[in-house]
């Protein structure tokens, strides 16, 4: 059947498909060359002795220690909530699924502001104010903790969910036949199999506590020798006009930030989200 | 015996109602069907991993309806075989076992056992992830078969397996039903398998599971 009188010939080279693809690698260059620009400004605004004297300055080390601290504890919360939630919503149907899904998901949207004063608020509360009888929280060391959690925890639990939804039930399944509970399938087999998940969910609950400062300022206050992590430091120092300390501090948090993405992406599970 | 009584069960929007067949103990049962007629929905009720709407699941002359997977005793090998990619394929062969409080050298005794004849003696300190489709498939039966069940349930043993592969397993698959004594439900779209295997052959069509005469030994 020879071809309609109105069929158009079908106009493509390789020098389009070149075209195209130059095209893609600019926009890619363009975004890359701003984050690396960055990085190059703040490595040249300082040097490596100046970082140094920044790290022999007690507030900054007392800051350091606190970041580390809170960052590991935050990290290990947001891993043992994030692995039961992750589960539950990949493997079961149930009932509101929709609105529970959304609602794990408003710290990730939620201005970082907002979340400080939410938890400010929340503990002006009756029970509230009854837990701080017990521990003191806000504009104390806990509260950093909670405020890195209340965001933190949420892109855990997007990633373990992603990664049990990787994991075929099939292997559960089967223990289950075998003579496992469903606790024991989850402990024996499910739970091996996101072992990089949990890297990789801890990892970024960690960086991402790192680098937390809106509910913090808020929530914990920026009281030196108390509740002072590092983004604070980088606040507090250019408050006072030490620009060179704040970008040192700033370059430390690049590096332990680099070192985590390349954790993330030399143990971490294939596409987390 | 596998005997399954006025079964209804459900799958999202897809549910199967009045569905009743019978495989006598000993026997092969092939449950026939093409491509997302229920088949394997009705196995996973028969496995306990799908809670039937209403009916019931005998296994020899127990009800087991109520009765969570593992108390079943049944060997199930899933189409994509599931390994436990964390696992070694002896640790894979022996999990049942040691789930049943055995000891490591009995353990070990029973998988050499299984590796002996279903071939994947040399096989045992590998990752899953490292198998054929083949060997994959002979540690999917091994780790049914080893704690004895009474009933096999393999789900499209054969369909992920090349033209060689297929006669090879066949083969197994009978050695398997006459080493183990086991009750087998087996689910295929495949007429040359349940023509090769089946005792008993049962189709499931539009709904209705019907017995088929002509191609039963």
């Amino acid at each position: 059947m020879s071809a309609p009188a109105s069929s158009k010939p079908i106009l493509t080279s390789r020098a389009s498909d070149r075209v195209f693809i130059a095209g893609l690698a600019l926009i890619g260059a363009l975004y890359l060359f701003l984050i690396l620009a960055m990085l190059a400004a703040d490595a040249s605004f300082t040097t490596p002795w100046r970082i140094w004297e920044a790290l022999g300055s007690p507030e900054i080390r007392y800051s350091i220690k606190l970041s580390l601290i809170s960052c590991c504890v935050t990290s290990l919360l947001s891993i043992w909530f994030a692995v039961p939630i992750g589960y539950v919503m990949s493997r079961f149907d149930f009932p509101g699924k929709t609105v529970i899904d959304a609602i794990l998901d408003i710290p990730i949207v939620l201005p970082p502001l907002v979340v400080g004063l939410s938890l400010l608020i929340l503990f002006q509360t009756s029970v509230g104010r009854w837990i701080e009888e017990i521990i003191p929280i806000t504009y104390a060391i806990p509260s950093v903790i909670l405020a890195q959690f209340s965001v933190a925890c949420a892109f855990s639990v997007r990633t373990m969910r992603g990664t049990f939804e990787q994991i075929s039930p099939r292997g559960e399944h089967v223990a289950m036949t075998l003579g496992c509970s469903c606790a024991k399938a989850f402990w024996l087999v499910a739970l091996p199999e996101a072992r990089r998940g949990m890297l990789t969910a801890a990892t970024l609950a960690w960086a991402r506590s790192l680098g937390e400062f809106g509910p913090i300022l808020v929530f914990s206050g920026a009281t030196r020798f108390k509740t002072e992590v590092l983004p604070t430091t980088v606040f507090l120092e250019l408050s006072v006009g030490r620009l060179e300390s704040a970008v040192a501090v700033s370059l430390l948090m690049v590096i332990a930030a680099a070192v985590v993405l390349m954790v993330v992406r030399i143990f971490g599970a294939p596409k987390s989200f | 015996m596998i005997s399954i009584e006025n079964l209804s069960v459900r799958a999202g929007m897809f549910r199967l109602d009045g569905i009743g067949f019978e495989i006598p103990t000993g026997k092969h049962g092939v449950l026939m069907g093409k491509t997302g007629s229920g088949k394997t929905t009705i196995l996973e009720a028969i496995c306990g991993l799908r809670e039937p709407v209403v009916g019931r699941i005998m296994m020899m002359g127990r009800d087991v309806t109520e009765l969570p997977p593992a108390l079943r005793g049944i060997g199930y090998v899933p189409q994509d075989r599931a390994l436990f990619n964390t696992m070694t394929v002896a640790e894979n062969a022996g999990f049942a076992l040691g789930l049943r409080g055995w000891s490591q050298p009995d353990i070990d005794a029973r998988v050499a056992e299984l590796a002996g004849w279903l071939d994947i003696a040399t096989l045992l300190q590998r990752s899953p992830r490292d198998l054929s489709g083949g060997e994959a498939q002979r540690v999917a039966i091994a780790r049914a078969l080893a704690a004895r069940p009474d009933v096999l349930v393999f789900d499209e043993p054969l369909s992920a397996l090349d033209e060689d592969m297929r006669g090879e397993m066949c083969e197994l698959l009978a050695r398997v039903r006459s080493h183990s004594n086991a009750t087998i439900l087996h689910v295929t779209h495949s007429k040359t398998e349940a023509a090769r295997l089946a005792d008993v052959v049962f189709v499931l069509k539009d709904g209705i599971v019907s017995r088929e005469t002509s191609t039963t030994k």
